[in-house]
């Protein structure tokens, strides 16, 4: 067995391993650090898709991830207040539901800001991404129905058919699920045509022209898909928290996720869910030593970006990436 | 006559000051190789990438199968049945040998929106690639990731990728450049019998390779062409040895 492919099946098992362990020995919040984790990797394997596969540097992606929060949020506020949306729709506290509203509404604003934002490229699309990240963050400021600035709390839980979702095992394991699903999506679409054919679009544009395929819409069907994905990891993200606000929505997010890719392992199958577990694990284990913990978080990430270009994937299984 | 398959009617282009191409009228016949030579900065890839739709002429039309494709988009020609090789190799880097040419059959069939299912274990599309390989000799090197071929073999890869397009047109910019003797003698002997699958349009410095094929063979200087004729003709031209043969035959 290749190191990678042990690497994409040993890492998820130690994130099981670490919460059915916590709960076990009974540390709550050990369960819910490896759950964010979770999350956080799913987020960024979302984002992956468009930024490992595509090369599309988006620093927008918190606008999915918080549109997903607010999926959630608006959802089960409508539902624990009995006030319907828009005085027809009854809200909701049915998680399939919600992500459900999450992936398409993510997917919708991924369609929308991706058709405007990939006629650009480089440094421009970057700083389209970002413009779009932030108007939706000041929209969600200014929007008083659902806490404005202060945010949306949730009382309870959302929901699940037949789980005690309130057991933060229970909600681990969910969220767990989630994550080994769209793991195995990602791994499939980057071997599929579609990842080829987009794969070929990110390292020779005029190539792919002229082999008869279109960028512009590879690029689009990446963004769209990365966005749902993200989407669903923000419904996710904000049920775990019970909170929603617009610091989801901040450019800070987008960055975090960017971070994760990075450290883990751009365009590499488990590079997110690397990143994700070691960026948990430093905040965990830095906060108690400095507030400003972020400063060794910084350091950490000039040296991959030094020395391991590959992230911590590429570290332990070599730069090579799979061709089979 | 026999069928004109790709023409270009009095292209021209401008880059600032420069004019890079000055009423360019060529064609492209069937079962024919056309060479089109020039001396550097000629304007010779600038006219490739109008043809392929790469650049737009700021005047004048491209006209493929009696198709006016003047304002057809570069991906829309190459399904049309153009296929172009790059003067400087254009390949996906990171990916194998076999993977940059199943891209190209992958291209020229369709289907590409499918999400699920291994692109590698694709059949048809293997069998195709696999084949393109082989007519260039570089079967062998399948799962050698791009980036660790030789400039030659990197040239032989672009002429695959053209190949496994099956396409009705072959428009070559300098696909011999830095193969060396043997390399090149090699490719002379393959693009003479493709001649018959599909007429190349080929643009080349190595005058050995353009006098032991071309049917034709059209003379670019400062964006214009001078004389268009067969190896004999150009030969005798006064005009092009003076702009141009005389500087190699000296050289
Ligand atoms: N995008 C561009 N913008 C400005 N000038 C350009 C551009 N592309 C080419 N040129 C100029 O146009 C002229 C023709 O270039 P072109 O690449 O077509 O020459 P060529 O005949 O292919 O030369 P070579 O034999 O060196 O490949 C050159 O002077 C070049 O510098
Ligand atoms: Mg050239």
């Amino acid at each position: 067995m290749r190191a990678e492919t042990l690497l994409n099946l040993s890492l998820p098992a130690l994130l099981l391993a670490t919460a059915l362990i916590a709960h076990w020995l009974d540390e709550p919040y050990i369960i819910t650090l490896a759950t964010r984790a979770a999350i956080l990797a799913l987020a960024a394997v979302g984002l992956n898709l468009a930024l490992g596969l595509g090369g599309l540097v988006s620093l927008g992606h918190a606008a999915f991830f918080g549109i997903g929060g607010y999926a959630m949020g608006i959802l089960a506020f409508h539902a624990q207040t009995f006030t319907p949306l828009w005085g027809l729709i009854e809200g909701t506290k049915s998680m399939p539901v919600i992500w459900l509203v999450a992936v398409v509404a993510a997917a919708l604003a991924a369609l929308v800001i991706g058709a405007l934002s990939l006629r650009t490229s480089g440094v421009y699309f970057i700083m389209i991404t970002l413009a779009f990240g932030q108007m939706l963050f000041y929209f969600a400021i200014s929007w008083p129905t659902y806490g404005g600035e202060d945010g949306l709390s949730i009382y309870l839980r959302n929901d699940f058919p037949g789980v005690n979702t309130l057991l933060p095992l229970n909600y681990f394991l969910i969220c767990f699920s989630l994550l080994a699903v769209v793991l195995v999506l990602f791994d499939r679409l980057a071997k599929s045509p579609f990842g080829l054919a987009l794969q070929a679009a990110r390292q020779t544009p005029a190539r792919a022209e002229a082999v008869g395929l279109t960028p512009y819409r590879l690029r689009l069907v990446a963004f769209v898909i990365s966005g749902a994905i993200t989407g669903l990891a923000g419904a996710l993200f904000a049920d775990l928290n019970r909170f929603v606000s617009p610091n989801m929505l901040s450019w800070h997010m987008s960055g975090e996720l960017i971070i994760l890719i990075v450290l883990g392992g751009l365009a590499r199958l488990s590079g997110p869910v690397a990143g994700a577990m070691l960026f948990i694990t430093l905040e965990y284990f830095l906060e108690g030593l400095s507030t400003y913990w972020h400063v060794y978080l910084g350091a950490i990430l000039l040296g991959v970006v030094l020395f391991a270009r590959g992230g911590l994937i590429g570290l332990v299984a070599g730069r090579e990436v799979a061709h089979d | 006559m026999t069928e004109v398959l790709l023409e270009t009617r009095a292209i021209c282009k401008r880059f600032g000051a420069l004019q890079a191409s000055k009423e360019v009228s060529l064609s492209l016949r069937a079962g024919e190789i056309h060479a089109l030579i020039g001396p550097n900065g000629a304007g010779k890839s600038t006219l490739i990438a109008q043809i392929s739709g790469a650049l737009a002429p700021d005047s004048g039309s491209v006209i493929f199968e009696g198709r006016d494709i003047t304002r057809l988009p570069t991906p829309a020609r190459a399904k049309a049945g153009l296929a172009r090789t790059f003067q400087i190799s254009a390949l996906a880097m990171e990916f194998t040998v076999l993977q940059n040419v199943v891209l190209g059959t992958l291209g020229a069939r369709g289907g590409v929106y499918r999400f699920f299912g291994n692109v590698m274990r694709d059949k048809a599309l293997l069998d195709r690639a696999e084949d393109a390989l082989d007519q260039v000799g570089l079967s062998e090197f399948r799962n050698f990731v791009t980036a660790e071929l030789s400039h030659g073999q990197r040239r032989q890869l672009e002429v695959a990728v053209a190949l496994s397009l099956q396409p009705r047109v072959f428009v070559m910019d300098e696909p011999m450049a830095g193969l060396g003797a043997e390399g090149s003698h090699r490719l002379t002997g393959f693009l003479d019998g493709l001649r018959q699958r599909a007429p190349i349009l080929l643009v080349e410095h190595d005058m050995d390779a353009v006098f032991a094929l071309a049917d034709r063979i059209s003379v670019l200087v400062y964006g214009e062409v001078i004389a268009t004729g067969t190896a004999a003709e150009i030969r005798a031209n006064p005009e092009v040895r003076e702009a141009y043969l005389g500087e190699e035959d000296a050289a």
